[in-house]
């Protein structure tokens, strides 16, 4: 064994203990109790949460992945670097700051804290679209426009399955974060698996903390497993390669 | 046949790519376009399939003005081959060279025929590389799948826009050999860009010489080494034009020109060459005196004689040599 494969077991060893050492503390200390104790309450939050994530991820895939198409166009490429700074804008806005805001124009509730994370899950998604698309070589846009291919087939059959990496992973840093983001919703009383963690901090209460932060964060992992699982499916096999290189 | 009438090229008012070129490519010939760097080589040849706008003049495809077809229709119509081979890494290699079939709705099976017949063109097994991705080929490999794939529709015109330039001297040797190989069953219409001499002299039927967007000359290349119509164009194929234009004769012709020496069976150390071999090969084994006599054998192995440097020279005397003084006096 070499000592980079020293290092990196090491670490990993050392991550893995830490982990279940905290999950060992955790039980020790019942902080898992209001789980199973109030477990209705409980799955009533997890759904809110993942109705949350859900919806705006998908209004945020539906807007940027196509937004990210239209601006890699020849008609509109000029645009780029204001719509790019735009939405790189956009993202600098402290995520309670566009909550807060949204109260005064949709009112409290789901669809404000909904909004505040679809504006969230643009800046990844598109910015992830444009840099699949530009980086496609530009020698096999002109082999398929030599061949007769229409601006359509190319963007359907060349170029988006050799971004799909890259779209994905755009799709999966958003989704990630929004997991994480969404805890925030409780703050618009749009409910989720925020509502333990504020209570938890308000209370001093570690059980409500952790019984809300734990969740949130295994399924933040999972959601990343499972669209890593995704790219298997949707990203061609000759292109797989050529992405990760 | 692709015929170009008073063909010009502007960007702008002050920028001409290509400057009034008429010229036609006959019928199943491979015409060559050479020419340094920024000469309007790959401008003249994108203005064909409309990659590029054409300024003025028009081009002729087959009795067919260019500007007749829509665009996309044109461009299945043309093989068109690039020298990054272009073959799209998420599509298997059956996938790459059915790609204009696809796109003109042909068969499943039509297109399987296709491509195994394709397939067996380049002396690849169908079966084995249908599956495949490109990544999983070498260069060579690739390059040849991107001319299949370019014949792929059986079009009667192609474009090859240094087709071979970005392989190693050895495997583009060899392909330049295959491709002139097919080209004697499939008998295109070829225009093909290039900078590089040998290459333009090995493949072209005739070649355009042109530089700034004018053409310097269009000839046979042996004539454009033999009778170079200005400064230009002799000091654009060197001082040892003579010896290049030694490329485009073969041992056979000698032999049939002058006839070969007779072979000295005292002399052990021998080489052997074929009688198709080209002349500047030949000479260039000569005077690397490996051996002390060089035998010509024909394509069964039989020895037909042997050929020493004084022949080639006789040979460039009366052949090449004859053409340049006509052409120093002229």
């Amino acid at each position: 064994m070499n000592s980079k494969k020293l290092i990196g077991n090491s670490v990993r060893f050392l991550i893995y203990a830490m982990v279940i050492l905290f999950f060992i503390w955790a039980i020790n200390n019942q902080y898992f109790t209001p789980i199973f104790s109030q477990s209705s309450t409980f799955f009533v939050l997890l759904r809110q949460h993942v109705e949350l994530v859900l919806v705006s991820s998908i209004f945020a895939i539906i807007v940027a992945v196509p937004a990210g198409i239209l601006i890699t166009r020849p008609r509109f490429k000029k645009a780029e670097w204001v719509v790019t700074n735009l939405v790189n804008f956009g993202q600098t806005i402290p995520s309670l700051a566009v909550l807060a805001l949204m109260i005064s124009v949709l009112g409290i509730g789901f669809q404000t804290a909904v909004f505040a994370l679809f504006i969230y899950s643009i800046l990844p998604i598109f910015r992830n679209t444009v840099a699949g698309l530009d980086t496609i070589d530009k020698n096999l846009i002109d082999a398929a426009k030599g061949m007769g291919m229409t601006p359509y087939q190319i963007l359907i059959l060349i170029e988006l399955p050799n971004s799909a990496y890259s779209i994905l992973a755009g799709i999966r840093t958003a989704v990630v974060l929004n997991i994480g983001t969404a805890a925030l919703a409780y703050v618009v009383g749009a409910g989720g698996l925020g509502v333990w963690i504020f209570t938890g901090i308000q209370l001093f209460d570690n059980a409500f903390l952790i019984s809300g932060a734990i969740p949130v964060t295994l399924l933040a992992i999972l959601a990343d497993y499972l669209l890593r699982k995704l790219e298997y499916v949707v990203v061609p096999k000759g292109s797989r390669r050529v992405a990760k290189t | 046949m692709i015929s170009f009438n008073h063909v010009t090229k502007k960007y702008n008012e002050n920028t001409t790519a290509v400057n009034d070129v008429n010229f036609t490519v006959e019928q199943g010939k491979i015409v060559v376009l050479l020419g340094p760097s920024g000469c309007g080589k790959t401008t003249l040849l994108r203005m064909v399939n409309r990659l590029e706008p054409i300024s003025n003049g028009e081009i002729i495809i087959d009795n067919e003005n260019s500007m007749d077809l829509n665009a996309i229709e044109l461009r299945r119509k043309i093989g068109y081959v690039i020298q990054s081979n272009g073959l799209f890494p998420n599509m298997t290699i059956e996938e790459n060279v059915m790609i204009v079939p696809d796109l003109l709705g042909w068969s499943k099976k039509e297109k399987r025929e296709r491509f195994i017949y394709l397939m067996k063109l380049i002396g690849l097994d169908a079966e084995d590389y249908r599956k495949r991705y490109p990544h999983e080929m070498s260069g060579g490999q690739q390059q040849r799948i991107g001319v299949v794939r370019a014949l792929a529709a059986d079009p009667p015109v192609m474009l090859m826009d240094e087709p071979f330039g970005a392989l190693d001297p050895i495997i583009r040797e060899k392909i330049q050999d295959e491709f002139l190989e097919i080209q004697k069953t499939v008998k295109k219409t070829i225009l093909f860009v290039s900078h590089d001499i040998d290459e333009a002299l090995k493949m072209a039927d005739k070649i355009m010489l042109l530089r700034d967007g004018e053409i310097m000359q269009f000839d046979t290349p042996s004539e454009m080494l033999a009778h170079p119509k200005n400064e230009f164009v002799s000091q654009f194929f060197g001082k040892d034009r003579a010896i290049k234009s030694l490329s485009l004769h073969t041992v056979k012709n000698l032999q049939e020109v002058i006839g070969l020496a007779r072979i000295d069976k005292s002399i052990k150390n021998t080489k052997t060459i074929n009688v198709h071999q080209d002349l500047r090969n030949t000479l260039s084994l000569l005077m690397n005196q490996e051996a002390d006599q060089v035998v010509v054998t024909n394509d069964q192995g039989e020895k037909m004689g042997s050929i020493t440097i004084d022949l080639v020279q006789k040979y460039l005397h009366f052949e090449i040599k004859g053409k340049l003084s006509v052409s120093q006096k002229g």
